[in-house]
């Protein structure tokens, strides 16, 4: 991996990052209420009295929490501990109803695993770079507090009090801001594939404490600062890229960087310290004890693994070996969890009703999927989720193609006609006549009339010019509207000028 | 282990209890007092012994995934010193 | 006719259905002993009218020939650690005053489903901390005993159900019920002259119960016979999915299952309970004890629990650690107290309303259990304890091997004066030092008056049985109760 390097006054740095990642879990209910966890309710409706922790009130823990993490942890080949347990992290906030936090720091849930990050996903010669994970955790998210809404007054909102986190920690192995987003994209996709988060940045369901230290190759880790909740790729890595050249700046000119949680001002694009949260924590961990310890029980356990679908890297590969796309189309098609299962629909339904194996028709898939399907998408600003046309449908105009109905060329017009009307392929066909023709003596008498009309071109192919015959086949598509079948004009205007 | 008067202000600050200095150091010989006497455990040979977990044998169960509480704001705020408009009140928190 | 307020639970139950009196003549009965025992500030909230709706309701049931339910016509007192909806729940706190919950415990909320009704809500110590019942914030319980020789000092009902063992012994209701951490529920009894029994950790849900420390905390009933008790206990327990240290287990019939015929019992008697200079009369008092349990036929042998003098100081470590996490959620934000000065920021209104809402022995163990859970302490204190613990509860198993059951005594010494203890923290917990090693290991133990000291003060015997065995308990406390024959009760003075 091409090495990153701060070029400092006295000489060069290297940088450290460690990624935290908090992503909500996908579930019904909190993970310790029966309260519900949709995301935009009025204020304080979806809170139980458990959330709002009223006196007497106890957690019970939710079964698909624990199952989405374990499987979260599968996915990333990290050991899952059959024995964990929650513990309380007590601080006083006026968005943590009980005074502590339900976490896990003494036995986590899962523990190491690794993530394979390519830095450039297109290009399958690139260099694979294998990121530890150091542990996965199960947590209760904290409720919201609004400060603008009263002069002298903060709100309290606790519907998102006890919504189910996983925080997913790495290990201090990534080196420059390119690995950091690379990193963060493809634990997303993981996410979304194994479906423990929906990895909606914008509405916080997936947020990185983003930790960063410099130092001269070779030498020690530097000390580390941390910027909290940084919600996007893009911001992780510009939070790297500031806060590394900033540490370079400080010790340079002499000072210490202090070791200290700082906040990602995006409009300004800069960190800053945040000190009112620095008031010496002492979080007073200890086991919940209105919680037993968790012990999971091999059924459970093989439930979770079977459940884990395809997951990308595999995905591609197959992809690129058993379907024989392209490395730059497999890494496209696999990208995304949703994109993956829109190709694999498609792909379905073309070798159905083609006759033929997935492998056969997936050329031709992929790239109407990729070109058309997306140029179309992007003209109309819209995404696979919303595409006015399906993979049945898109299956169906494939298949007009692959069986010589229409050519390449009506099946661009008539995928026009199937986004402007939603009809599908082959009533647009019938209807408009688009069915090319293999009648050989209505194409002879048109290969005629262009050799006819075009007799000094006809000289000079004779005389040695062959790339004339491309010209002859395209007038002859041309007089027969695009509807001729190009394998027998090709035949018959060969056989013509032979 | 014997504690001090800032030792005891630094406690009563993570236990957000305002103390004045008075009531402080009168906790000092107090909590000392406590704490010498507990400190007798140190003595136990605890080798090879797990701390305790569970107190009865037992194993957590686990909830089926369902919304089955929520939508219930009223009993959530009304007993709040200050509510308005669907939320607590604090005084105004800087972030 | 008998008093109604001398009877029993079973009397008032049975009586009722044979018509000998209706449930609304008992709950009258009670209703006007609670009102005219101001004295004994036993109560913080009286519900007359609940005892009334409850005892009409079962009028009626029995009038229409519907079946009754197993505490039909029976009133009760709660602790006033039990959240009750629509009646105000305090733990006996600043705190909480004003409180009003939304919400029924599963306890009290069992014992309504099954026709109990609420005479009203019972003092205790502050957040269940305490042995006196001096701390708490609606002041102090009297207990109705006093010394024989005409001495009118106040003592101590014990603590921190002291409202309920206060209401029992003073006829202002037949049952209530109990939450015991470290005692709480046996040593008031014994202070008393009542029979209180804390089942195995995990048989009564904690949902709805102001918490003090999670793994202690275990509700039960106090009453004034042992028969009482078992019938409370049944409808008191079960299992609650709201609560993960619920036993998922059936409610055994504790009250068909009374038998005190101990024969093929083993009573083991550690001698870690006797150590120099225990108070003579409480060592007569266990011998008589012993005497009375091989005269129900029980064998006696002597057994060792070697970590005993460590409990004290385990459970001052524990319990208050968990206490400082439990009561962080009083912070003047949802409910409860709020204090906050002008120009206060969160924090500070954090610091002030806690400061107002919390007495000096609730801040005192908030914060011991901040300190001995801080960065630097954690493995030396807690950790620790929690192994010292597993040793304790190692000790019980180890004498279970030999025997079915231990008899001890409940506390140390009978009440004492109130006053008299609460200069010296230290000096109130040794109180709970026979009924703190139970509630680490979970056992179901129970308080029985074994009879009167020289001062004619009630002294009590405790039972401590295998985990979910309550019936040897409660079996082995009926034979006490039968041999002892106590029928002694304070005079009336209040």
């Amino acid at each position: 991996m091409s090495e990153y390097r701060i070029q400092g006054a006295t000489g060069e740095w290297e940088v450290v990052i460690g990624l935290e990642v908090h992503a909500q879990v996908t579930s019904q209910a909190k993970l310790f209420s029966g309260a519900a966890t949709a995301f935009g309710a009025e204020p304080n409706t979806q809170v139980s009295l458990v959330d709002a922790a009223m006196p007497g009130m106890l957690p019970v823990p939710n079964r698909e929490c624990i199952r989405q993490a374990v499987r979260t942890g599968m996915a990333i080949n990290a050991n899952v501990n059959k024995w964990s347990r929650f513990d309380r992290k007590n601080y006083f906030y006026a968005d943590l109803p009980q005074g502590y936090q339900i976490s896990q720091l003494y036995h986590p849930l899962v523990g190491e695993g690794e993530i394979e990050i390519n830095l450039d996903e297109k290009n399958p010669d690139a260099e694979t770079k294998r990121i530890g994970v150091e542990r996965i955790h199960v947590e209760q998210d904290a409720g919201k507090l609004m400060h603008d809404q009263h002069p002298t007054r903060s709100y309290v909102d606790l519907n998102r009090s006890g919504v189910a986190l996983m925080e997913i920690v790495s290990k201090p192995d990534m080196r420059s801001p390119a690995e950091a987003g690379a990193y963060l994209s493809k634990l997303r996709t993981i996410l979304r594939y194994v479906g423990s988060c929906d990895g909606n940045m914008d509405q916080g369901s997936m947020r990185a404490d983003v930790n960063v230290s410099v130092r001269k190759p070779g030498h020690e880790f530097g000390t580390r600062t941390e910027t909290k909740n940084v919600n996007s790729v893009r911001f992780v890595m510009a939070v790297v890229e500031y806060e590394a050249s900033r540490q370079v700046d400080v010790l340079e000119a002499g000072g210490k960087i202090v070791q200290e949680t700082r906040l990602y001002d995006p409009d300004k694009n800069e960190t800053r310290s945040m000190r009112s949260k620095e008031d010496a924590h002492d979080y007073r961990y200890f086991p919940d004890p209105d919680l037993l310890p968790l012990e999971l029980d091999d059924a459970f356990l093989e439930e979770c693994r079977q459940s884990l679908p395809e997951l990308p890297d595999v995905k591609r590969h197959r992809y690129e070996e058993q379907l024989g796309l392209s490395a730059y189309n497999a890494a496209t098609l696999t990208a995304d969890a949703d994109t993956a299962r829109w190709f694999e629909a498609l792909l379905a339904e073309a070798a159905r009703i083609q006759k033929k194996s997935e492998g056969e028709v997936a050329k031709a898939s992929a790239n109407w999927l990729l070109s058309e399907l997306y140029g179309a998408l992007n003209r109309l600003g819209k995404s696979l989720e919303d595409s006015p046309v399906g993979p049945e449908e898109g299956a169906e105009l494939l298949a007009l193609v692959a069986d010589g109905t229409i050519s390449g060329t009506i099946a661009k017009q008539v995928f026009e006609i199937m986004l402007e009307t939603g009809d599908r392929a082959p009533k647009i066909v019938d209807e408009k006549g688009l069915k090319q023709t293999s009648d050989t003596g209505a194409i002879e008498a048109a290969v005629a009339k262009v050799l006819a009309d075009n007799g000094d071109k006809v000289e000079q192919y004779k005389s040695g010019k062959e790339a004339l015959f491309g010209f002859f086949v395209g007038q002859t598509m041309k007089a027969m509207q695009g509807k001729a079948n190009p394998q027998v004009v090709n035949d018959l205007v060969r056989k013509a000028l032979a | 282990m014997s504690i001090d008067l800032q030792t005891v202000k630094k406690i009563a600050s993570l236990s957000r209890i305002s103390v004045t200095d008075a009531e402080a150091e009168a906790m000092v010989p107090e909590l000392n007092n406590i704490l010498g006497w507990v400190e007798q455990l140190g003595e136990v040979d605890v080798t090879g012994v797990e701390p305790m977990t569970a107190v009865i044998p037992n194993h957590q169960r686990l909830r089926e995934d369902a919304v089955t509480d929520g939508n219930v704001r009223d009993r959530v705020l009304a007993n709040a010193p200050q509510a308005e408009h669907g939320f607590f009140a604090v005084p105004k928190v800087i972030e | 006719m008998t008093d109604l307020t001398d009877l029993t639970v079973a009397d008032i139950r049975d009586g009722f259905r044979a018509g000998d009196f209706s449930a609304r003549e008992v709950a009258e009965a009670f209703n006007a002993n609670v009102a005219g025992a101001k004295a004994l500030n036993a109560f913080i909230v009286e519900t007359p009218e609940k005892a009334l709706e409850a005892a009409d309701a079962a009028d009626k049931a029995k009038a229409a020939g519907e079946p009754l339910k197993p505490l039909s016509g029976v009133p009760i007192g709660m602790k006033d650690l039990f959240c009750t909806e629509g009646v105000q729940t305090t733990a006996a706190s600043h705190m909480l005053e004003g409180f009003t919950p939304t919400y029924e415990s599963t306890v009290s909320k069992k014992l309504w489903d099954a026709g109990a009704g609420m005479l009203g809500k019972l003092n205790l110590d502050q957040f269940a901390m305490g042995s006196s019942n001096e701390t708490s914030y609606f002041g102090n319980v009297i207990s109705p005993w006093r010394r024989g020789d005409g001495d009118t000092a106040a003592l101590a009902p014990g603590g921190s159900s002291g409202g309920s063992s206060s209401a029992i012994a003073a006829r202002l209701c037949p049952a209530a019920t109990g939450t015991d951490t470290g005692g709480s529920i046996r040593q008031p009894a014994a202070f008393t002259g009542i029979s209180g029994i804390k089942p195995t950790y995990g048989r009564c849900s904690r949902w709805g119960i102001v918490a003090f420390a999670s793994s202690l905390d275990q509700a039960g009933p106090m009453a004034r016979t042992v028969r009482d008790n078992a019938i409370l206990l049944e409808t008191m327990a079960g299992f609650d999915p709201k609560d993960s240290t619920s036993l998922d287990l059936a409610v055994p019939q504790w009250e068909a299952g009374l038998s005190s015929n101990l024969k093929g019992k083993t009573v083991g008697i550690p001698k870690e309970y006797r150590p120099d200079g225990l108070n003579a009369e409480i060592s007569a008092m266990w011998d008589r004890g012993i005497d009375w349990l091989k005269d129900a036929g029980a064998e006696v042998v002597e057994v060792s629990l070697p970590h005993t003098r460590y409990a004290l100081p385990t459970y001052y470590i524990i319990a208050p650690a968990e206490a400082s996490s439990n009561l962080a959620r009083y912070d003047g934000v949802r409910y409860g107290q709020r204090d906050l000065p002008d120009g206060a920021g969160l924090q500070d209104m954090y610091a002030a309303t806690r400061a107002l809402g919390f007495g000096p022995e609730v801040k005192r163990r908030i914060m011991i259990g901040t300190y001995v859970l801080s960065a630097g302490f954690y493995d030396a204190y807690y950790t620790q304890a929690q192994k010292v613990r597993a040793l304790i509860a190692r000790d019980f198993e180890q004498a279970f091997e030999k025997c079915d059951l231990l008899l001890t005594p409940t506390a140390p010494s009978a009440s004492f004066a109130l006053g008299e203890k609460q200069a010296d923290p230290l000096a109130m917990y040794l109180n709970d030092v026979f009924t703190v090693p139970a509630s680490l290991a979970g056992l179901p133990a129970m308080a029985v008056p074994g009879g009167l000291d020289g001062q004619g003060l009630p002294l009590g015997l405790q039972i401590i049985g295998r985990a979910l065995d309550e019936q040897t308990v409660l079996n082995a406390g009926l034979a006490i109760e039968e041999r002892a024959g106590f029928t002694a009760r304070p005079g009336k003075w209040w």
